[in-house]
């Protein structure tokens, strides 16, 4: 039976305001408040919530036959907590019916993947844990910003425990092989590979509303049509693609939605079904390992990281980003508009701003005239970021003395902890032996001998003692 | 193909942007083999490049004089004493009132832009008139508004196809003061024309819009560079470490907007004092310039060495780190180009005409001088914006040659030729492989 896996990113990045370089050192605050309210506001009234309704309304009709996943990188989450709270509200009713799953990404969209491993790894679980508290659901599948997927970022995605990651079907990396199987990663088979078909995933993503596409007019049958065609044994579909695909490059008068509506009505007839990427998992076990020695995307014809890191622009800054000495000292440090600043400033799309590759579409530069001027701009805020991370410790402060220092601070947390559960522990059983006191002797003794037992705790506790005393007065 | 071609500068003599693009273009239609160019120039040197006719303007008689041929055989510089003896069968009026006649019965000419430049067009043309009466030409090409006259006045005798080359107009030269006679003769060459070459589509704008002219007829011609020659690359860079050099090279005058620069410059000298700026030429604005520099206190850092010549040219580019033109109306601008050849990266003002075949050059609103200064540090500061700049910005401007001009303007002339008017649709169908 063939199964459509399909799954939808949600990302939009924060655009950074117009920064020149005598700001440097004067002005900490890189944002432009009004583009960010309006991309986000636009996307959420055009796509996220048109789309999002549609699917409720299409899991609501089928019987929960209709699967799918997505996957928010944390950036995108706080700008639309700020300005979109409704599409919070969407995703949560999404959430609730069972037929959704989130997938992790790295929180900042970002390319830590390729720059920073240590730092990766912390952002996957931050996003992670933020899905868990928002959602309720624990992602266990992973899909890194822009699907940029190579054997080493596989096994650090193996080793955080991920059963799966979603990659790009690239022709460069399967060679004769097909898209339509599960493989696994060949440097830890542990994880295994669902693989984007960018065929059919572009014909809705790209092309559904191009009057002169040979297949113009796509309708849904014909497209359903292609999958149930495919060769016997050739079972997982991969459809993965922006949100903003449904709404907003292909706009709502284009009727994209009721195409995405036709989907599993016409699907059920042709034997055809929805999983999510869990479920396809479970079902489908990986045919053979797939090597992929260079990082592979979703972007461009290319399919790799050069609308990336192509030119020298891009790696410069990629590597003053990435700096090993700053990501050790944001990592310890635990100041909060750094953590956010920096999750901020690493996202793709800064980068995306600078290439100059001709990718034949046109390039979204968001406020910015050329690549040069992406580059300036986000070299002198970034020049202002590393100054102020390099301000918060003295510099004469080597980052293993500080990580040193915030092992001791933490292993001093650690140990406190370890007392605060003796105390409660003591604490407990003093009432225990007190209460069986109380029954033997009268009442009003009781309160007396907890404040004797004072001493042996920290000075925090009396706080704790004064809240509990009414309790047990109460009794 | 014979083209007779009116001109005021040529190479060697340069008094500015005019003379490198006449030798170009020139040069270009040479290389094409079939076509013969006659260029009439006021006062040549006597040493042009050989692969082009040239016609000394001040040895054209206009009004007849019997002189004899072993007297004069070695007097002339341009063309030889038999092509005079062909013009003096040609008067066509009495000009014996004219002032300035001498022997030979020419009026020689000061060469260059001298103050009675009027009288100097007026007798540029009564000179085309002989000229159009002796010469064999299949259709006529006249550079800047100096010469539109006299090819207005070739066009009226012999009846042949006129072309025009706008390299500037006085919009541009005046920020829209014009001067009304510089105005009225532009238009009247304009009318006159059946095809207007403009050096961008800037300019082509501005021809339409201000002179009113038929964009049918209107073209854009952009310029190009010729490879630097052996002598030029050998230059070894004369950088001290730890300093940048941003430079302006241009007349120090309204049009080219070196108050914009300075400006910039005072923000960037804000942050950073590391970075020297270079005033190279002259012009009416010079002092001025000097003066607000050190207004600002920054004229220790602000240097100005003067008109720049030749090798000078060249030196000053590869000595440089970051080229700026922020010029407030350039028609096209041939000075990023040659910097960019030099590995030197440019930032151009969005009002500039050569910004429209260049991408591997910043630009910039010529009033915005937070974003010029910004990207004068930003060049300073990031070796890899500059480094890609440089290597990129020379191989796009390698791949702009005379030849390909050449060939653009041979479709312009093969048009004219074959039907007697110009349209720009059909020539942007025929010209579209020649990149």
């Amino acid at each position: 039976m063939k199964t459509i896996c399909l799954y939808f990113e949600i990302h939009q990045p924060v655009h950074l305001k117009r920064y020149r370089f005598f700001d440097i050192g004067t002005d900490h605050y890189y944002y432009d408040d009004y583009e960010n309210e309006r991309a986000i506001t636009e996307l959420a009234e055009k796509s996220y919530k048109p789309a999002m309704q549609a699917m409720l309304d299409m899991i609501a009709e089928n019987g929960k036959a209709f699967k799918v996943a997505f996957s928010i990188s944390g950036v995108s989450l706080e700008l639309i907590e700020q300005y979109a709270p409704e599409v919070l509200e969407l995703l949560g009713q999404l959430a609730a019916t069972g037929c959704v799953e989130f997938l992790a990404e790295p929180y900042s969209h970002g390319l830590s993947s390729l720059g920073n491993a240590e730092n990766f790894i912390a952002e996957t679980k931050r996003q992670a844990k933020k899905i868990k508290q928002m959602f309720g659901l624990t992602p266990k599948v992973f899909r890194n910003s822009s699907l940029i997927y190579s054997d080493e970022i596989g096994a650090l995605v193996a080793d955080m425990g991920f059963k799966g990651v979603m990659v790009e079907g690239a022709k460069h990396i399967l060679g004769w092989k097909s898209p339509h199987y599960i493989y696994s990663c060949a440097q830890d088979s542990r994880l295994s590979l669902i693989l984007r078909d960018y065929k059919l995933s572009d014909d809705i993503g790209l092309r559904f509303n191009d009057a002169s596409w040979s297949e113009y007019p796509l309708m849904a049958d014909k497209w359903l049509g292609w999958i149930a065609g495919l060769p016997e044994g050739e079972n997982v579909v991969g459809i993965m693609m922006e949100l903003s695909a449904l709404g907003y490059y292909q706009p709502l008068e284009s009727h994209i939605l009721d195409f995405l509506r036709a989907l599993p009505r016409l699907a059920k007839d042709m034997d055809i079904q929805f999983a999510t990427p869990s479920e396809v998992l479970a079902k489908n076990k990986p045919v053979s390992p797939l090597e992929v020695t260079y990082p592979v995307s979703w972007n461009d014809e290319e399919r790799d990281t050069s609308s990336l890191l192509g030119n020298g622009m891009q790696r410069e800054a990629f590597n003053k980003l990435y700096d090993e000495n700053i990501v050790g000292r944001i990592l310890a440090s635990r100041d909060r508009r750094i953590q956010q600043d920096w999750d901020r400033l690493q996202a793709t799309d800064n980068f995306r701003f600078m290439t100059t590759k001709n990718n034949g579409m046109g390039n979204y530069r968001g406020i910015y005239d050329s690549e040069y001027d992406a580059f300036t701009n986000y070299m002198n805020i970034l020049g202002d970021f590393l100054k102020r991370v390099k301000d918060m410790f003295p510099e004469s402060v080597e980052n293993d003395e500080l990580n040193s220092l915030y092992t001791q601070i933490a292993n001093m947390g650690e140990e406190l902890n370890v007392k605060d559960n003796e105390i409660s522990r003591l604490r407990a059983r003093l009432k225990q032996l007190g209460s069986t006191e109380e029954e033997e002797a009268n009442k009003p003794a009781a309160p007396k001998p907890e404040p004797k037992a004072k001493p042996a705790p920290k000075k925090r506790t009396p706080k704790e003692t004064a809240t509990k005393k009414p309790t047990t007065k109460k009794k | 193909m014979k083209v007779l071609m009116f001109g005021w500068e040529f190479p060697p003599k340069i008094y500015g942007g005019l003379a490198v693009a006449s030798y170009g273009i020139t040069k270009g239609l040479s290389l094409q083999g079939d076509i013969e160019t006659t260029f009439c120039m006021p006062k040549p040197t006597g040493q042009e490049e050989g692969f082009l006719k040239i016609i000394n303007m001040s040895q054209v008689p206009v009004v007849w004089r019997d002189v004899w041929y072993d007297n004069i055989k070695d007097r002339f510089v341009g063309h030889t004493a038999e092509d005079y003896y062909r013009f003096r069968d040609h008067l066509y009026a009495d000009f014996n009132y004219l002032q300035g006649l001498d022997d030979l019965g020419c009026i020689g000419f000061a060469g260059g832009y001298p103050g009675n430049l009027h009288e100097e067009i007026n007798i540029f043309s009564i000179i085309a008139g002989v000229l159009a009466r002796s010469e064999q030409f299949d259709l006529i090409h006249a550079h800047d508004w100096l010469t539109y006259p006299a090819g207005v006045h070739a066009k009226m005798v012999s009846g042949k196809p006129l072309c025009i080359h706008v390299h500037a107009t006085d919009f541009d030269r005046s920020r829209g003061k014009v001067n009304p006679t510089v105005y009225s003769i532009e238009k009247n060459g304009m009318d006159h024309a059946d095809c207007i070459m403009c050096v961008s589509e800037l300019t082509r704008q501005t021809v339409i819009n201000q002179y009113h002219q038929d964009p049918r007829k209107c073209v854009a011609m952009h310029n190009a560079v010729y490879p630097l020659s052996e002598d030029i690359r050998s230059i070894v860079p004369n950088k001290k470490k730890g300093e940048k050099v941003v430079t302006y090279l241009g007349r120090i005058t309204m049009q080219k907007g070196p108050e914009y620069f300075l400006e910039a410059a005072k923000r960037v000298l804000e942050r950073s004092r590391n970075i020297r700026f270079c005033f190279a030429g002259s012009g009416d604005m010079m002092n001025a310039m000097i003066e607000l520099a050190a207004s600002y206190g920054i004229a220790d850092r602000c240097h100005f060495p003067g008109f720049q010549r030749g090798r000078q040219v060249y030196e000053c580019y590869k000595n440089s780190d970051v080229f700026v033109m922020p010029s407030v109306s350039e028609p096209f601008g041939i000075a990023p180009l040659e910097a960019m050849q030099c590995g030197c990266p440019s930032i151009i003002s969005k009002q500039s005409g050569c910004g429209e075949i260049l991408s591997n050059v910043i630009k910039v609103d010529y009033w915005d001088i937070d974003a010029m200064a910004d990207a004068i540090y930003s060049i300073c500061q990031y070796d890899a914006l500059h480094d890609y700049l440089a290597e990129e910005g020379m191989k796009e401007v390698d791949r702009i040659t005379w030849e390909k001009v050449g060939l653009r303007i041979r479709e312009c002339y093969n048009q004219l030729t074959s039907r007697g008017w110009f349209d720009n649709q059909e020539y942007l169908a025929a010209v579209k492989n020649i990149r």
